[in-house]
């Protein structure tokens, strides 16, 4: 059941991810009157099908997929929140493909074995998934809300405004949105990272810290913690932090195709 | 029912001849009775704004606006007549949908037009002297104006360079809520541009000026805070908002004040309007991250942008219009079969009654059975010499043809011409009247002696 909700809820963000990008093409806003609702019922779909998913069995179905699906959840989630606080649709040209693209593939690679190890029955590890992801999605969209800003930025210092600074939110909505969602992020990340060194302390020993993704998710980290200090401190913004959530969102990317070379994140028992 | 429209506008006239005719709006109320009240005007409205003043009416047989014009204004119409231009039937139609759209603004697209008509609206409906034909074509004007809104982005541009000034800063700050400006150079024109970012919400103006006077004299008119000019560099950096335009022969912000400014504020971003010439801020300014620069070329360029956009949009929106010309028309003239229908209907009416009490008189009593038999079969004749004429009638909705093909069932049925063909002077309705015929249609039932008010004048109107 879980499977037949989660593929409505992929065609659903299909659909809205359409009308996103002919909205984009377009002069006039149809993105809210018409991607919002459809957005909106996807994600409680996505939701249904989540939890379905985890009174199956939770993550042991299949971790990674699992995780795809929770994290373009998550950021449905908070693409709907941004628009609640700020009335802004614009993430939606990024994140909506995002969303689906991460949940097509939780969609449609399901049948895949089951992975038995005896962490996945804890609870720490889910507090751990759930908390990292957070963190990733406020990270990644503060990364497109930094893009957006550089390109706002870029129009307005060509003098055209009639381009996509027309289509945008003002430059320090913005900005505001791209730190709010930082600040956020950064506990969940820091919290999450340490719930996943306790469990693999627990279970690996000492030797866990050797793992590429962990040696990354700390680089990841550095780089989160650097960015929201020049932040606060000396108010970098456009170009500059631009560059630094850049690196942090690649980081992430590969701390994410890290699962694929990392021991520890295999879940296969030992 | 005949429509018709006079006045000027800016187009036609210049400011002296259009406040010669202008009707101040206390005076709009007074001044609809007053046309009401003219021979031969059946109903009408008056609009009158800065640029443009117009009557229009809808009469049976026409009426001498020029006279009006004339008696009302007590004004030579002579001088006036090469000023003046006059509309009929769908020509009105027409240029009430363009001013209602804005299409005939001054500045195309400009909003308030809409609010003034509807105001004139408002009032004609409030006197009586705007019911069904006039009624149907503003109810009509204003959605034509909403479709024109929603469907063409004539009105989403904004004009002048003030108010462009005001849509830049909103493109960096959002709400200008609280963001602080600084005025450098006491003139009128970033007067008028400090003033309009206050109405959007600015806070704190500081003004600077070299002779600190005039800085004093302008901080106290827009209520801002005089600072003296040798204090520039060290307090600019508190603004969000720079509007410059000093006399100065060269440069008064470069660069290096640029990124000093910005260090101070922690990067957040500046927005320098400079409106001098020669420039007040040196050209690589705008190199420093977070800093934006519109010199008074750009502010220009931006409004004749705006205003060409305006006119790619416009040719969309007459499009629109006359779309909306041909349906309104339709529309009237597809309702015009109505009365026609309702006559004949009326008429052969009258001679199956007449018919069938004359029989009465020869046949004596008749028992119900007989009575209802009689009934029955009389109205099924009618009905059904009735309804090709009626299909045909109907059939011929919307066409060119209508009108003639009426007539001439009307003469071979021997209805007289009243003048009830658009209503107006029926007091029914076309809605009323077509929901009568429905009726009827769907009963079969006799046509009660009350109804036949249908085609009677009401007392109060006039011919």
């Amino acid at each position: 059941m879980s499977l037949f909700w989660l593929r409505i809820a992929v065609s659903l963000y299909g659909l809205s991810m359409l009308y996103a990008l002919v909205a984009l093409l377009r002069r006039r806003e149809i993105l809210s009157r018409t991607t919002l609702p459809i957005a909106g019922v996807a994600v409680t779909l996505h939701f249904v099908a989540l939890v379905e998913a985890f009174r199956a069995g939770g993550m042991a179905g299949n971790p990674l997929h699992q995780s795809e699906s929770l994290l373009a959840f998550l950021m449905m989630l908070l693409f709907i929140g941004v628009f609640y606080l700020y009335r802004t649709t614009s993430p939606g040209i990024v994140v909506l493909p995002i969303a689906f693209l991460l949940s097509l593939s939780a969609a449609l690679a399901q049948g895949a074995p089951p992975v038995i190890s005896p962490l996945l029955r804890s609870g720490w590890i889910y507090t751990h998934i759930i908390l990292i992801l957070i963190g990733y999605s406020a990270l990644f969209f503060s990364f497109i809300a930094s893009v957006l800003y550089l390109l706002h930025e870029r129009s307005l210092k060509r003098k055209d405004l009639n381009g996509i600074a027309g289509k945008l939110p003002a430059l320090e909505t913005i900005d505001n949105i791209g730190y709010r969602l930082l600040l956020i992020g950064f506990p969940f990340m820091t919290i999450g990272l340490i719930a996943g060194s306790v469990i693999a302390q627990m279970q690996y020993g000492a030797s866990y810290f050797q793992d590429p993704k962990i040696i990354l998710s700390l680089l990841m980290w550095g780089v989160y913690t650097v960015m929201l200090y020049t932040r606060w401190n000396s108010g970098w913004r456009g170009r500059r932090a631009a560059l630094l959530s850049a690196f942090a969102f690649a980081a992430a990317l590969s701390v994410w195709a890290a699962n694929y070379f990392s021991g520890v994140h295999r879940f296969v028992s030992r | 029912m005949k429509l018709q429209l006079l006045g000027v506008n800016h187009k036609t006239a210049p400011v002296e001849v259009r406040e010669r005719l202008a009707v101040p709006e206390w005076r709009l109320e007074e001044a609809t009775r007053k046309l009401l009240q003219h021979p031969g005007v059946v109903e009408c409205v008056v609009f009158s704004t800065c640029n443009r003043v117009e009557f229009a009416v809808a009469s049976d047989t026409g009426a001498d606006l020029h006279g009006f014009i004339r008696d009302y204004l007590l004004t030579d119409v002579s001088t006036l007549r090469e000023h003046l231009y006059e509309h009929n039937g769908d020509d009105v139609v027409r240029h009430v949908f363009r001013v209602a759209a804005s299409l005939d603004s001054m500045i195309v697209g400009e909003p308030q037009i809409l609010g003034q008509v509807k105001q004139s609206y408002a009032i004609g409906k409030a006197i009586g002297s705007v019911h069904a034909n006039l009624d149907a074509l503003l109810s009509r004007a204003f959605s034509v104006a909403k479709r024109v809104r929603t469907e063409t982005a004539i009105g989403s541009s904004v004009v002048s360079v003030a108010s462009v000034a005001v849509e830049l800063a909103r493109k960096i700050f959002g709400n200008l809520q609280g963001r602080s400006v600084y005025v450098v150079g006491a003139g009128k024109m970033s007067e008028l541009a400090a003033r309009h970012l206050r109405s959007h919400g600015a806070g704190t103006i500081f003004v600077s000026n070299r002779t600190h006077e005039s800085a004093l004299k302008m901080a106290e008119r827009v209520g801002g805070t005089a600072i003296h000019f040798d204090q520039l560099y060290r307090t600019a950096d508190q603004a969000d908002i720079v509007i410059t335009s000093t006399g100065a022969p060269h440069a008064i912000f470069r660069r290096e004040h640029g990124e000093m400014f910005m260090h101070r504020r922690k990067n957040r971003p500046m927005f320098f309007i400079d409106i001098a010439v020669p420039r007040d801020v040196d050209a690589r300014m705008s190199q420093v991250e977070g800093i934006f620069v519109y010199d008074i070329d750009d502010l220009q360029q931006v409004v004749e942008a705006n205003v060409s956009d305006r006119g790619r949009e416009a040719e969309r929106a007459e499009k629109l219009v006359e779309e909306e010309v041909a349906r309104f028309k339709r529309r009237m003239q597809s309702l015009d079969a109505v009365p026609t229908i309702v006559a004949l209907q009326q008429r052969l009416e009258q001679i199956r009654q007449s018919e069938v009490d004359r029989l009465r008189g020869r046949l004596g009593k008749l028992s119900p059975e007989q009575e209802s038999a009689i009934e029955n079969l009389t109205r099924s004749i009618v009905n059904k010499i009735l309804h090709v004429p009626i299909t045909t009638l109907k059939g011929f909705s919307g066409s060119d043809q209508l009108a003639s093909t009426a007539e001439l069932l009307r003469s071979i049925f021997g209805i007289e011409n009243d003048a009830s063909q658009w209503n107006g002077a029926s007091g029914v309705t076309n809605e009323e009247a077509s929901k009568r015929l429905h009726q009827r249609q769907e009963q079969s039932l006799a046509i009660h002696s009350d109804e036949n008010e249908v085609a009677e004048p009401k007392p109060g109107s006039r011919h």
